[in-house]
This record gives structure tokens, C-alpha cells and sequence, in this order.
């Protein structure tokens, strides 16, 4: 048996890391790997697609109901979906109370403990809520946990940012562990030269953009139906292209320790691109009646 | 007022008129206190059955739980190592609090110390906190190695010990290879049990983890014992005292004995004693490994299992008769040592003893509580002596302690009485105290609150404390007893039979009216 490979999925919030995740996980189900899927993110929408269910009950929220995630046994907590997937969330509070962070230490504490990680799986993926905003999100790249990360991104200015930051974050746990940057996954939104955006920001990442997933209306289609595009229409070339993405995950050997760009030169690639205009320093603090002075004077 | 020629602590002082009236006045004043009739009422309910079924429904409170947090036992872990320097990487209260428990309990000067987290840490992180402590430590205390583990605050926010440790070094906070072992030990998780369980596997899983290529299961002829959460120090003189009879070399894989009862001549000793680190290294090569308490190692003995690939005797905690012959015959099968004359006839002794007193012990109800194994162990020797185990109480029990207690008390006529009590805390303890009073109640110093309670509704539902377990704040020296092996279970018969005694002269001390049982041989 293959080893057992940990990865984690991360990327600014809304820019399809669990559309991406479950499509990509469908596909290497269907090739005949065992995955696992742990969502960490308290809305609990990292495995509705693979189980075909609204959201699947989380670890947190049968601890509470228990009175403790002791008293809760593994079969509790995981669900088998589409392709022999097995699923879990972590869960978490409700917005604006609690600790979702601490949300999702217990939930992989408990996982690990009462032995999720069993030796026939192939594969772990981790999806990850938006930005790694505390220690507990970090959780699943802690030594012995997710060795290589992927961060889906696409060719806007917000996403890009966001790519920088968690590589950032990487950066902070690779120096003294094995957790590596194993690529980017460009989730597009058809923008212009958006591929070559990506390449150009993974270059400066250290890594490589692994796989570009066009854009297609069948994954809506697909969602609607509570299903992967893979399982949804398997003839589909979208479910193709999951394929492709989940074959090159398969055969990846490039995990790097990133390096993260500063503000200035992320700024400059925008620009480069066309993303971003140039600032014009001359006219900031100036206001609307001294800009029309200014150009009357001209 | 003092009388400075005659100067008096607060008992008996406060009892002088003068501070009975200004405390009164100063309740009538200000306090508004429920008249007495009101209280005695409330209290009285407190008594009832109906009080019981309400307090057994209780949900969100606990009183007095009976059990400490998991950095507690992790401290307790790191101290029994080889110059080991206990770190706490968490906020200086709870550091103090595990200080001040352990001073108070082995009257000794106890060396913790913490990383003093504080808002800003709590927002940014801990790892400035980590890489300045562990820079100042290592100058400072001349520690050959540092256990460090968590309180609340560095759990709640994620903080990574691993990378952060690993950090530190990296920048040059201390030496590359200064030993820095660790444990996640979040206090809401488990218990203090859990948090030795957690610290102990850390610092195996430090020293031999990578470690392993070479190591070849009893090439060097030892047994390792891992004692677990211990605090009777004269648990590790007995265990180390019967190996030696049998001739059998051994490792303790924490050893807090020396470091916890230092002579007073005169030296200050920071460290003293304790496993070292090649003796931990070496300990894959031994023949195997015992677990002193097996319901709460569960961690450790994963990592013995999988790692060192050892097979792990199931015994139980070496307490009372069976619980010391199962141990002894154990160690006897594991290394081929036979069980000397010494140690058969150290049980005949026991047995003598057992025999002499049990007139006294038989049929005697009592109540327990306190950690698993102990109380575990207590139980299966109480019905060796023909007690009769009532209120079984442990309040970091698991339904499976649970149920190998149910299994102990079936095996004996004494049991038909005993129920066991998991997760349950000394505010239920006082309850069924109340309604099926037992002759006595064992367990550590904080019992001594439902012995105040029960004899304030009259002499006869009095329950009179055993002291017996951790932690005992209130009497000297107990600590330095002895609970396991044969000698152990002198200890406790001792106890039990002279408490039972004790009360008995209590009560035929009246003269000419109960007197006339007032036996001068008993």
C-alpha cells in the first residue's frame, strides 16, 4: 500500500475550494482511490455533494448534543458518500459566538484518536475555511497532519491576495516541519489572460499552477442536484478536467517552501497584467474642489 | 483582642466574645441573612432523597469535582526526569495554581515555571512567548532538558508547540540539541490522568521515535514501569524494593521520588533524581513495559505497542492481594525471575494482618472516590477484606471504568451493595452520603467538607473521612506512604482498621453509659 497522503485545500472564501475539493476527490474516488474529506469550516459544506445531503451532522455538534466529544464513537461522526468517500465535519459554532479554531483541533484530535486515518486510505483532504485566521485553522498543517497544500485561486486581485497570505502562513510551519506548497489550482472566473496571471504568481510562489479548471455551467447544474460533476454527467468535459486535476495531484512530486511576495510586487503583476492601475500619488488627500481647482489652473 | 503573651491563631481566637459579636453584627447588618430557622430548613432539604434526584439530574454545574486539569499531571510527568525543567506555555495563574498544589500536598518547594501569557499573546499568538522563555530557561536554570505543555489559553488560540519549539531553535533561542519534549494538554479535555498520560507519551515519543533503528525488544534484560499519575512516594520505593528482591533490572520511565521529598541539610536542590535521557533511550530494548495504572495510560501504552513493538501485560494496578500477585507473577513471566521467599512470605504477612483484623472490617460499608485506578484498586481490596463497598464515586471515570468496577463487585458477596459512579462530583458524593450513609468515606482532603455536613445533622449520620488518595492538604506526611504491593496494602489495612477502631472508641467513650464497650484491647 502507497503511503498516506494529507493535503489540504485552501483559498480566499467563496472562490469554490469545496465545489473544487469534492469534484477532485469524486474523480480520484472513481480511479479506485480510498479518500477521506474533513471539512473545517463551521458552515459544513465541504461534503453536501459527495453525500447528497444538506449538511452532513458535524463532530462539534454531536459533542455538544453528547455533553462531550468523548462520548462520541467514529461511526457517529463519519458518513460514506458517492465512490466509498468517507466524510466528516468538524463543525463549529454559530457566527459571532464561540471558537471555530478550537472547533476544528477537537474535531482532528478526535478523528485521530479513535483512528479515522486507517491504513487502507489513500488520501486525506482537508478543506479549509477562507483564510487561515488563527492557530486552530492551521490545525490540519500541524507535523504529522497535511503535507502539501493546495490553494485554489483565480485571476482576480482579492484571491490573489489571499494566495500570498496563506502561502505566508505556510511559510511559518514549513521552516521547522514538512508541510510544503504543492501548487495552485486556478478555479476560473474568465478573466482575461487569467491562466497566465497564475502561472506568472505561482512562479513567484516557488511553485506551479497545477491544473487551470475552466469555467462551466454544469457544476451549477450539478450543485443544484446536491451532486459532483463528476458523478452528476461523467461524460461531461468539465469532469474531465477534474480528472486531469486529480491525476496531476496523483503524480505530483513538487512541494516547496514558498516564497511569499511582498505587497509592492503582488501590486506590480496586477498592474503588469492590467488588473491594476497604477497609482497616481500626485492626487491622493486631494479633494473633489481643489482637483477642479487644479485643473482649471491647467 | 491578642494578648500578646499569649498569642492565639484565628482557632481559638474568633470564638472570643468580641469577634462572636462583631461577626454576628456584622451579619444582621449587612448580610442579609435568611433567618436560622430558614437556613436550617434549606439545609435539612439538602438531606432528603428529593434533593438527591434533583441533584442527579444536574447538567450544567459541577461541584467539587474530585479530579484536577490535565497541565496538572503533565508537570507531575516532567518533574521525574533527569534535570528535566517543568514549562508551561500558557498564562502564569494557572502555573501557580499547579505550584501552590503540589507545595501543599508534599510540603515541598515545587519549580514549574511558565511563559506568562497575556492579551497580546492571546491575540498574536504564543510563539514570542515559547521562543523568549525557552531562551531564558535554558540560561538561567541549568536544566538538562525541558517538558513543556499547555493551559487553556494556548489551546483555545491553536498554538503549535511542535513548530514553535522547533522554531526557537532555528532562530538560536537555545541549542539545537537541547531536548525540548512536549504535549498538547488542553485543561477542558480529560483530567489531570489524561494530561500524565499525554506528557509521558511526548517524551517517549521525543527520545525514541526516530530513534528506533538498532533497538531490539529485551536485548538489555530490563522491565520498563511507567507509573502514571503517582503521588505516594513510597509507590516507587515499594515497586523498585520488590524488583530488586526478584532480581529483576528495571527502568522507571518517570521517577519523581527524589525531587519530591529532598532532605533539609542545608542544599537547595532544583533537580534531584529522575529518569535520564540515555536510560529512555534505552527503554525500546527492554523485555517489556508495565503500566502501574492501566485505565489511564491508554496513550502511552499505544506508543509502547506500535512504536517500540512491545507487548504490554494486562495487569491492573498492583493494590490489595490479587492486584499484587498479578503484578509480581506478571513481571515473574515476562523476565523469568521466580517470585522470591522474601515477597511470599511479606503476603503471608498481609495475610496474617488481614486475618487479624478483619473481626473488625467485615461487613463495614464505605464509601470511595478519587482517580480510576486507585480507586479501582481500592475497591478490589476492600472486598479482599470484607468490606462493603457502597458509593463507588470517580469523577474522571469513563463508562468502560465504569463497568470493570460493576465486573470487580460481581466477583464478590461484598459487592452486591456497591454501585459505581462515573463522572459524578462530591455534591452528588454528599447526597447519596445522606440518604445510604456508609460507615466511612475514603478519599483525599476534600471530603472532610461531607463529614462537617453529615455530622451537622446529628452525631449518628455522621461520616467520618479516611484519608486515602490525592490530593491531602490537611494531614502531614501522607504523601510518603505507601498504597501498592503487599506492604501497601498493610498501609491501607492499617488505616481502615484503626479508623474504624477510632470511631468506635468515639463512641463508648461516655462514661457509664456506652463505657461499658470502652475496651482496652480491641
Amino acid at each position: 500500500m502507497a503511503k498516506l497522503r494529507q493535503c489540504a485545500i485552501y483559498g480566499k472564501g467563496g472562490i469554490g475550494k469545496s465545489t473544487t475539493t469534492q469534484n477532485l476527490v469524486a474523480a480520484l474516488a472513481e480511479s479506485g482511490k480510498k479518500v477521506m474529506i474533513v471539512g473545517c469550516d463551521p458552515k459544513a459544506d465541504s461534503t453536501r455533494l459527495i453525500l447528497h445531503s444538506k449538511a452532513q451532522t458535524t463532530v462539534m455538534h454531536l459533542a455538544a448534543e453528547a455533553g462531550s466529544v468523548e462520548d462520541l464513537e467514529l461511526e457517529d461522526v463519519m458518513s460514506v458518500g458517492f465512490g466509498g468517500i468517507k466524510c466528516v465535519e468538524s463543525g463549529g459554532p454559530e457566527p459571532g459566538v464561540g471558537c471555530a479554531g478550537r472547533g476544528v483541533i477537537t474535531a482532528i484530535n478526535f478523528l485521530e484518536e479513535e483512528g479515522a486515518y486507517d491504513e487502507d486510505l489513500d488520501f486525506v483532504f482537508y478543506d479549509v475555511l477562507g483564510d487561515v485566521v488563527c492557530g486552530g485553522f492551521a490545525m490540519p498543517i500541524r507535523e504529522n497532519k497535511a503535507q502539501e497544500i493546495y490553494i485554489v485561486c483565480s485571476g482576480e486581485m482579492m484571491a490573489m491576495y489571499a494566495a500570498n497570505n496563506i502561502a505566508k502562513g505556510i511559510v511559518k510551519y514549513a521552516n521547522s516541519g514538512s508541510v510544503r506548497l504543492a501548487g495552485l489550482i486556478c478555479n476560473s472566473r474568465n478573466t482575461d489572460r487569467e491562466d497566465e496571471l497564475i502561472m506568472a504568481l505561482a512562479a513567484r510562489l516557488g511553485t506551479t499552477m497545477i491544473h487551470f479548471v475552466p469555467r462551466h455551467n454544469v457544476v451549477q447544474h450539478a450543485e443544484i442536484r446536491r451532486m459532483t460533476c463528476v458523478e452528476y454527467d461523467p461524460t461531461h468535459k468539465q469532469s474531465d478536467e477534474y480528472r486531469s486535476l486529480a491525476n496531476k495531484i496523483v503524480n505530483n512530486t513538487n512541494f516547496v517552501i514558498p516564497t511569499p511576495i511582498e505587497m509592492e510586487e503582488l501590486e506590480e503583476l496586477l498592474m503588469e497584467f492590467g488588473i491594476m492601475e497604477a497609482e497616481d500619488e500626485s492626487i491622493v488627500g486631494k479633494t473633489a474642489a481643489e482637483l477642479a481647482a487644479e485643473a482649471a489652473a491647467a | 483582642m491578642q494578648d500578646v503573651n499569649n498569642i492565639k491563631p484565628c482557632y481559638p481566637l474568633f470564638r472570643q466574645d468580641e469577634y462572636q459579636q462583631s461577626m454576628s453584627a456584622k451579619r444582621e447588618l449587612f448580610e442579609e441573612n435568611p433567618s436560622a430557622d430558614k437556613v436550617a430548613e434549606t439545609f435539612a432539604w439538602t438531606t432528603t432523597q428529593e434533593y438527591q434526584d434533583l441533584n442527579f439530574k444536574r447538567e450544567a454545574l459541577t461541584v467539587n469535582p474530585a479530579k484536577a486539569c490535565q497541565p496538572l499531571g503533565s508537570a507531575l510527568c516532567g518533574l521525574g526526569f533527569h534535570k528535566s525543567l517543568v514549562y508551561i506555555h500558557g498564562s502564569q495563574g494557572c502555573v501557580a495554581y499547579f505550584r501552590t498544589y503540589f507545595n501543599r500536598h508534599f510540603k515541598e518547594p515545587i519549580a514549574f515555571i511558565a511563559d506568562s501569557m497575556t492579551e497580546d499573546a492571546a491575540v498574536f499568538g504564543g510563539q514570542k512567548n515559547v521562543h523568549e522563555g525557552l531562551a531564558n530557561a535554558t540560561k538561567l536554570y541549568g536544566a538538562e532538558m525541558i517538558a513543556m505543555s499547555t493551559t487553556c489559553i494556548a489551546e483555545v488560540i491553536g498554538d503549535d508547540l511542535n513548530a514553535f519549539i522547533g522554531n526557537a531553535k532555528k532562530e538560536g533561542n537555545l541549542d539545537k540539541d537541547f531536548p525540548v519534549p512536549f504535549a498538547h494538554t488542553p485543561s477542558f479535555v480529560g483530567s489531570h490522568v489524561t494530561g500524565w498520560d499525554n506528557m509521558e507519551e511526548g517524551i517517549l515519543r521525543y527520545f525514541t521515535l526516530n530513534e528506533m533503528e538498532g533497538k531490539k525488544v529485551g536485548s538489555n534484560g530490563k522491565i520498563n514501569i511507567v507509573p502514571g499519575f503517582e503521588t505516594y512516594l513510597g509507590n516507587y520505593r515499594v515497586i523498585k524494593r520488590m524488583l530488586k528482591e526478584m532480581d529483576v533490572d528495571y527502568t522507571f520511565l518517570c521517577d519523581p521520588e527524589e525531587i519530591l521529598d529532598t532532605p533539609a541539610d542545608g542544599t537547595f536542590r532544583m533537580y534531584a533524581g529522575g529518569t535520564t535521557i540515555p536510560e529512555i533511550k534505552d527503554a525500546p530494548n527492554a523485555i517489556t513495559t508495565f503500566m502501574l495504572q492501566p485505565q489511564t495510560l491508554e496513550k502511552t501504552r499505544k506508543f509502547v505497542e506500535s512504536t517500540w513493538n512491545q507487548e504490554v501485560p494486562k495487569t491492573t494496578i498492583p493494590m490489595g492481594v490479587s492486584g499484587t500477585d498479578e503484578f509480581l507473577m506478571a513481571v515473574s513471566q515476562a523476565t523469568g525471575k521466580a517470585i522470591p521467599e522474601s515477597l511470599t512470605k511479606e503476603r503471608g504477612r498481609l495475610v496474617d494482618m488481614m486475618t487479624d483484623s478483619h473481626a473488625w472490617l467485615h461487613g463495614k460499608k464505605m464509601a470511595i472516590y478519587g482517580d480510576p485506578d486507585f480507586v479501582y484498586g481500592m475497591v478490589g481490596f476492600m472486598l479482599e477484606l470484607g468490606i462493603e463497598p457502597t458509593h463507588i464515586l470517580c469523577n474522571n471515570g469513563s463508562k468502560r471504568w465504569a463497568k470493570s468496577i460493576e465486573k470487580l463487585l460481581a466477583e464478590s458477596p461484598y459487592g452486591v451493595h456497591g454501585k459505581a459512579y462515573p463522572g459524578a462530583d462530591l455534591w452528588h458524593l454528599r447526597s447519596l452520603c445522606f440518604t445510604d450513609k456508609p460507615d466511612f468515606l475514603i478519599g483525599n482532603s476534600y471530603g472532610k467538607f461531607i463529614q462537617r455536613d453529615t455530622l451537622h445533622k446529628g452525631k449518628a449520620f455522621e461520616v467520618p473521612l479516611i484519608r486515602l488518595g490525592f490530593p491531602i492538604f490537611d494531614r502531614h506526611h501522607l504523601h510518603r506512604m505507601t498504597t501498592m504491593g503487599y506492604e501497601g496494602a498493610m498501609y491501607i489495612l492499617t488505616t481502615l482498621t484503626n479508623a474504624v477502631l477510632e470511631r468506635l472508641d468515639d463512641e463508648t467513650r461516655g462514661m457509664a453509659t456506652t463505657d461499658y464497650n470502652y475496651d482496652l484491647v480491641r
